[in-house]
């Protein structure tokens, strides 16, 4: 199975669910809005042909500048049948991100969609367990969201000229 | 006047005198049982210094203590993430009176290259430290530098140090009660 024949089942399968769809490094991505995320994913691992049974990751992508659009939900998934991968992306506003969990289909979004909320404050609606994993729980942010250094900003001995600042 | 290992004593015929805070600091400098607490390459680093080679055994460390109850120098030899800060903390309270720390690295001693939001920025921010060892990471020969730093120290200590106010104000700006100090004043 090529990208071009899967896009092409894709789109019998989920028809007007693909906003939009393109292949980068090889691998098909396809975009989906947020409320049909879930469905169209059901709808991939059940499929007898497509058979997309292994999620292979889920993280997330801010955009600062593209309005409305600032958080991007990335699905990866895996087909073993037909040893072809599809990475499905979602976009979500900045206010309030939230979108329903994966966790009731594949059991190992469960920490996967925690990493996820604990970085990008992404809500994952139905999640059992819906806490930081990574960081420590007193963090009061999300700290891949760009407005936040990456830096400690409790350093006061570091000049900024020494480190390109 | 005669000394032993750089400690003052008054030889007699068939007796040695010297106080007996300084008998007990060289005994207890001779005899320090550390605890690692290593994270990360500095960690392997440590593994090479109390390997055959290197033989840390030779200052009188030869039990590695894997409990803080019974253990003498917390050394910290690694990356410590914020996340990983109070199960330090808790390690060095849980330690018994008289406690030494030994910081192993650029990581532990001031958070190294890792100057982000996730590392703590020196294992100083929650629990005093007595030497430092530069280095990322540190050779075996640097470290066991450090570790005799800490036995000047233990063997130069006054007894009664661990009891004094200048110390509980220390620990208290960490916010760490000295817990056993009472027990034999």
């Amino acid at each position: 199975m090529t990208n071009n024949t899967l896009l092409e089942s894709l789109h019998t399968l989920l028809g007007t669910k693909i906003v939009a769809s393109e292949i980068l490094h090889d691998t098909l991505v396809i975009e989906v809005t947020p409320n049909e995320a879930f469905n169209a994913i059901q709808m991939l691992k059940n499929d007898a042909d497509l058979s997309f049974n292994f999620l292979t990751l889920i993280g997330a992508v801010h955009y600062p500048d593209e309005k409305d659009r600032e958080l991007c939900v990335v699905y990866h998934l895996h087909s073993w049948k037909n040893a072809i991968r599809l990475r499905i992306k979602t976009y979500l506003p900045k206010d309030n991100p939230s979108i329903k969990s994966l966790t009731p289909l594949f059991d190992g979004a469960n920490w996967q969609e925690r990493e996820t909320f604990d970085f990008f404050g992404i809500q994952f609606e139905g999640h059992p367990n819906m806490t930081r994993i990574l960081n420590m729980d007193e963090m009061d942010y999300h700290p891949m969201l760009k407005q936040y250094h990456l830096e400690d900003e409790t350093r006061e001995d570091k000049d900024d000229r020494f480190f390109g600042r | 006047m005669g000394k032993i290992e750089d400690l003052e004593v008054i030889n007699g015929e068939g007796y040695q005198l010297t106080t007996l805070d300084k008998a007990v600091a060289l005994a207890r400098s001779n005899s320090v049982w550390p605890l690692p607490f290593a994270t990360s390459c500095c960690g392997i680093e440590f593994m090479a210094t109390m390997g055959s080679t290197y033989d840390l055994s030779r200052f009188g460390m030869e039990r590695m203590s894997f409990t803080p109850r019974q253990s003498d120098l917390l050394i910290v030899a690694g990356t410590i993430s914020k996340k990983l800060a109070p199960v330090l903390k808790k390690v060095y309270e849980q330690m018994a009176e008289p406690k030494w720390v030994l910081s192993v690295g650029a990581c532990a001693s001031s958070g190294g290259i890792f100057d982000t939001y996730s590392v703590l920025q020196g294992i100083d921010r929650i629990i005093p430290v007595d030497v430092y060892v530069p280095g990322c990471p540190p050779r075996p020969e640097q470290i066991i530098d450090g570790v005799i730093n800490i036995h000047k120290l233990v063997k130069h200590e006054p007894m009664r140090r661990r009891y004094s106010e200048e110390y509980r104000h220390l620990l208290g700006d960490y916010e760490i009660e000295v817990t056993n100090a009472d027990n034999d004043k």
